[in-house]
């Protein structure tokens, strides 16, 4: 059988205790090859592999890493983002829950390129177990002298601290990740000055995302031409998409960048039996959403930004015919305007009045006015908010009036919505298969 | 509450851990509903003096995030996504029901009986296993109306019950909230890898 997928991080889910270090294989292989390089040259190696980050934004990692000054006297910092918050994305919770032992030799490894020697996880705080995962793996890891002085025989020292956050998806914005770590409302600061130069406690910080940091490993281990060989060019390697919704296996897919939706819907068993795709996201909320007519563009930073919208976190978020985008929209909009930090007055604000048209035209109060003043509300977010929380906000409204504008006039000619909810849940679809 | 002289040991075990103490203050705002089941006036009494800040300045951190209470919640906080996908996948529906069944309304109503808080929540990081219901920040997958209700039926009753992907059961709010402030609780072997859907991707 060919498979398009290509299981690197999530290779042993499904083994014998995989979060124990027994069950990951007992040594840190890759972490043992690289404390005996030349920091600069893993630098260089990630730079080489063309890995970018995987938390949504696609910045190559290793340029992140090289932007650490070294020789400067200060004490450096890695912290891994684990607040994994964006609304459809569920890749990082069940990579840690199953496999906290990559995460913590990919630390290790990044750690000591950048010539950190105390490393932060910090993770969203809702997520219980996976937090005990984290906090017994990184225990092992000390006992078996895989943390903490004189690593592999080195005079190498890390010291690594699980963080669990406290509810606020903006701290998944990594200057306010920072400020929620150094004991802050987490709030987005002003740059530059940039992480690299003055990050945690105005120290060069790195930060990156678990799929990120989890992937090293197996980069140090294997090369660069190895994770070049998948993917393209620009965006080479493997990566996990997270199928969501009203598909029929919904779950993790982990393939090499450039795959199509039609291909992943393919091994995912298509969109829920007796329906039609409608729309989907392609990395999350925050990236604008795209319909059937997008089902063959790659799922690769430049084929997703070409498409108009943004490979994002890769949450590939599927609704069927029986949902409806205008209620969908408003919920996202709600969730904006709840994780709205309140420092800057556009998103703020925006959001806040955005809920309440929102709410008018999906109970087909609305009408064609509310949608020149939602659009130009978000003209007025987009770009001009202290952070991307702003510009992710508008980025279902505006996405959705571009594809289903009929939807939103449909609501207030028909005075509310045409679509039953009960329709599009899970349990309809249950009930509807047995009888 | 008065604070005990354990936890207060324990802050300054939580403040030691970071190059810089102030770092320690969302640990111990955890630590403190460990103990008090909220973030009470006591605890942000001690977070302020251990930490040498005032107390305006903890309680504006405090109600900056979520999962710090400012009334006790239940025994068994439940959560239920209804942010979109949850939402339209049957989490408005979870919601609507455990309203009305537990007889509560509001975020972070209480059951009479104090034993159940009901929340609805945002995106939990498991929308492959919509709609998702959370105990006391565990995982409860693929939820119906109905199952939801024989959950916090259960809970209300004192029977255990087990989250899908976590523990072998659902420990209280306060024991997930000392485990959230940065103290292991043993339970990591418990429970499954991952779920059906996290595989789906090595079947094929």
């Amino acid at each position: 059988m060919t498979s398009i997928l290509t299981p690197v991080l999530m290779a042993n889910w499904g083994d014998d205790r995989p979060w124990t270090l027994d069950g990951y294989g007992g040594d840190y292989k890759a972490a043992r090859k690289a404390l005996a390089m030349d920091p600069d040259a893993i630098i260089q190696l990630v730079k080489d592999s063309g890995l970018r980050g995987r938390g949504g934004a696609g910045f190559p990692t290793g340029n992140k890493w090289g932007f650490i000054p070294q020789g400067d006297g200060k004490p450096h910092y890695l912290v891994v983002n684990a607040d994994e918050s964006e609304p459809g994305t569920c890749k990082d919770i069940p990579l840690m829950l199953a496999n906290p032992h990559v995460l913590i030799e990919g630390v290790l490894i990044a750690s000591y390129a950048i010539r950190a020697n105390h490393a932060f996880i910090y993770i969203r705080g809702e997520v219980l177990h996976v937090v005990r995962r984290l906090q017994a793996a990184v225990q092992e890891a000390y006992a078996a002298k895989l943390l903490g002085e004189g690593l592999f025989g080195s005079d190498y020292s890390l010291d690594v601290v699980v963080h669990a956050g406290a509810g606020a998806y903006i701290c998944g914005e990594e200057t306010a990740l920072l400020d929620s770590l150094e004991g802050y409302r987490g709030q987005p600061r002003l740059r530059p000055p940039f992480p690299a130069i003055e990050g945690l406690y105005a120290s060069p910080t790195v930060i990156n995302n678990v799929e990120s940091i989890a992937s090293v490993p197996a980069i140090v281990d294997k090369g660069v031409e190895w994770f070049r060989g998948f993917g393209t060019e620009k965006s080479p390697g493997f990566t996990l998409y997270s199928l969501s919704g009203h598909v029929t296996r919904p779950g993790q897919y982990e393939a090499p960048l450039g795959v199509t939706l039609r291909q992943l819907l393919d091994v995912a068993g298509g969109v829920r039996e007796g329906h039609q795709l409608k729309f989907w996201t392609p990395g999350g909320s925050s990236t604008p959403i795209l319909t059937a007519e997008h089902l063959d563009i790659p799922l690769d930073y430049e084929g997703v930004g070409a498409a108009g919208s943004m490979l994002g976190t890769k949450a590939l978020q599927i609704f069927d015919d029986t949902t409806c985008v205008v209620r969908a929209v408003l919920r996202w909009t709600e969730f904006y305007a709840h994780e709205s930090c309140g420092k800057c007055t556009p998103c703020r604000e925006g959001t806040y009045w955005m809920v309440q048209i929102l709410d008018r035209l999906e109970k087909g109060e609305g009408d064609a006015q509310d949608i020149d003043t939602l659009l130009d509300a978000c003209d007025n977010i987009l770009g001009r908010s202290f952070c991307a929380l702003g510009d992710g906000a508008t980025s279902p409204i505006t996405s959705s009036v571009q594809y289903f504008k009929d939807e939103y006039v449909a609501h207030w000619e028909q005075g509310g919505c045409p679509f039953d909810p009960s329709a599009s849940t899970l349990f309809a679809a249950n009930s509807g298969a047995e009888s | 509450m008065a604070i005990s002289d354990k936890t207060r040991d324990e802050a300054r075990q939580l403040i030691a851990r970071y190059p810089k103490p102030r770092s320690a203050l969302l640990p111990m705002l955890h630590l403190v509903q460990s103990e008090q089941g909220y973030v009470s006036p006591e605890g942000i009494g001690m977070c302020a003096e251990l930490l040498g800040l005032t107390k305006a300045e903890v309680g504006a951190v405090a109600t900056f995030y979520t999962m710090y209470k400012r009334r006790p919640v239940g025994d068994y906080h439940v959560g239920v996504c209804t942010n979109t996908l949850c939402a339209v996948m049957g989490g408005d529906a979870i919601y609507a029901a455990l309203k009305e069944h537990l007889g509560v309304s509001g975020q972070d109503a209480v059951t009479d009986d104090g034993k159940v808080s009901l929340e609805h929540v945002e995106c939990n990081a498991a929308c492959d296993y919509a709609p998702v219901v959370m105990v006391n920040w565990e995982f409860f997958d693929n939820q119906t109306p109905q199952s939801a209700k024989a959950l916090v039926d259960d809970l209300r009753a004192g029977r255990p019950v087990k989250p899908t992907r976590g523990a072998d059961s659902v420990v209280t709010f306060k024991q997930a909230e000392r485990v959230l402030a940065g103290f292991y609780d043993g339970l990591a072997d418990e429970g499954v890898a991952a779920g059906p859907a996290s595989l789906e991707g090595l079947k094929r």
